[in-house]
């Protein structure tokens, strides 16, 4: 039976890990090939590095970090953060990734991912989507959710649904979906959110935002539809391992590939 | 003993490298059929589309020497679209033949709306035979990584080596005499992953090159 995927996520800026890995009880907390070998032993399903300055001399250090990442991790990697054309994919592809993350990039050029799927396969190309809920003038949720760019701060006319649904008929191979109400809250994430863009959409969908606790991972798997869950800080202060994570939505009938 | 990695301008390497390169195992890319005569055993990794590799291996020569390879039962790991170009065709793209170094054609998922197409992610490949070497050391049911929306169906199912679920019941790999290929990417596998990698170069193709060479 396919397994749910546990992803970590490493927010990187000039090479660093932003925020702290205590528990992994590394020499140099902040150097994310370090942290990548750690969750990779771990028994991580992929790594996401989210490069969050996304400047281009940001991108020549990214591409140095994947490369030595992939000689010692042995696991799906994803790049994403600043990635603006099917040059900045192939060099990330050939410095050892397996798939490139695009969202700003997909908004403003829709066709970098149809092109980007054509050159190196639908499987590669990971849009991301922040999305956010609208309310009508009373604050209540009207249901729907709009997509917004450039790290959430920019809205866009986008419908979080219809433009899943776009970029799949495009050639995306998966979506990673970020509520923007839930992400750092803890509280959980917005299982309605991934449970319209999972029934609408063909290709895997990874939640994004708003995990606290194991509760919120079974919940957004189960009720939400995702085929895996992307979490950041819940691993990264130690509050979880990924055998945790693991062991527990096992014990809540999700099929999860355990270490040996 | 070398082991040649197929180069035919589109695959992932690096990741095949990466693993040998961790295993101790000396290798070299392969890109021309001379090429093959300073290599005792193959990997062929492939991602992308059928066609696509088809055609750059017709370019670089290497389609009738890699089915020869293959029928001579010489040590051969092939992965991904590596195991799917054995065949004869495939519905991805089924102008362009096959390799045809076994028989049978490859097929997409059959999209009944329940299915999520690619296959994405872990799932367990049930060895056939679990006392084969290539599987030594791994659990009962080993976990690797797939990525693909198209699968071999082999014509003669002694050839198969594993079984996978994902809708249907598919052969994940196949494993005969020196052969070995594998639906999933043991070289994005972690520990199982590598661990059959070194299988296939220390416990397949090494004993295979030892037993060619006694007089």
């Amino acid at each position: 039976m396919l397994t749910k995927r546990i992803i970590p996520c490493l927010d990187v800026t000039d090479g660093r890990v932003v925020k702290g890995t205590k528990f992994l009880d590394l020499r140099d907390a902040g150097d994310p090939v370090e942290s990548a070998v750690a969750y990779n032993n771990q028994g991580a399903d992929e790594l996401v590095f989210l490069d969050i300055t996304a400047s281009s001399d940001n991108r020549k250090t990214m591409v140095d970090v994947v490369r030595r990442t992939a000689e010692q991790c042995f696991m799906p990697l994803t790049v994403g953060g600043g990635i603006r054309t099917v040059d900045d994919m192939r060099e990330m592809l050939l410095a050892g990734a397996d798939k490139v993350g695009v969202n700003t990039a997909a908004v403003n050029h829709p066709d970098i991912v149809s092109e980007g799927a054509t050159a190196f396969g639908r499987q590669c190309i990971v849009v991301a989507i922040d999305a956010k809920r609208n309310r009508d003038a009373d604050g209540n949720f009207d249901g729907t959710w709009r997509v917004f760019t450039h790290g959430g701060r920019n809205p866009t006319e986008l419908d979080a649904v219809e433009w899943a649904q776009e970029v799949e008929r495009r050639g995306a191979g998966e979506i990673l979906l970020t509520s923007m109400d839930s992400d750092g809250t803890k509280a959980g994430y917005d299982i309605e959110l991934n449970r319209a863009v999972s029934e609408a959409v063909r290709i895997p969908v990874i939640a994004s935002g708003g995990a606290g606790n194991l509760d919120h991972m079974v919940d957004v798997l189960r009720d939400g539809k995702a085929d895996a869950v992307l979490a950041a800080s819940i691993f990264h202060f130690g509050e979880y391992s990924v055998a945790d994570v693991k062991r527990y939505l096992a014990e809540h009938g999700l099929p999860v590939r355990t270490l040996a | 003993m070398i082991t040649g990695v197929i180069d035919y301008g589109a695959g992932n390497l690096h990741s095949v490298c990466n693993a040998l390169k961790l295993l101790g195992i000396e290798n070299r890319l392969v890109a021309a059929p001379e090429e093959l005569e300073s290599v005792d055993a193959l990997i062929f990794p492939g991602v992308g589309a059928f066609g696509d590799c088809v055609h750059h291996l017709e370019q670089q020569q290497l389609v009738a020497p890699i089915r020869s390879w293959v029928q001579a039962n010489r040590p051969f790991l092939g992965i991904c679209l590596g195991y799917q170009v054995l065949f004869e065709s495939s519905e991805e793209c089924p102008a362009t033949p096959g390799l045809a170094a076994l028989a049978g054609k490859v097929v997409r998922f059959v999209d009944d709306g329940s299915l999520k197409i690619p296959h994405m992610g872990w799932n367990v490949a049930r060895p056939v035979n679990s006392t084969d070497p290539l599987w030594d050391g791994l659990p009962e049911e080993p976990h690797f990584y797939f990525v693909h929306s198209y699968y071999p169906r082999p014509d003669d199912s002694a050839v198969v080596g594993s079984w996978t679920d994902y809708g249907t019941r598919f052969a994940s790999a196949i494993r005969f005499g020196n052969i070995a290929a594998t639906q999933f990417h043991p070289e994005k596998s972690q520990s199982a992953g590598l661990q059959l990698v070194e299988n296939f170069v220390k416990k397949i193709a090494a004993p295979a090159l030892e037993i060619a060479a006694k007089p």
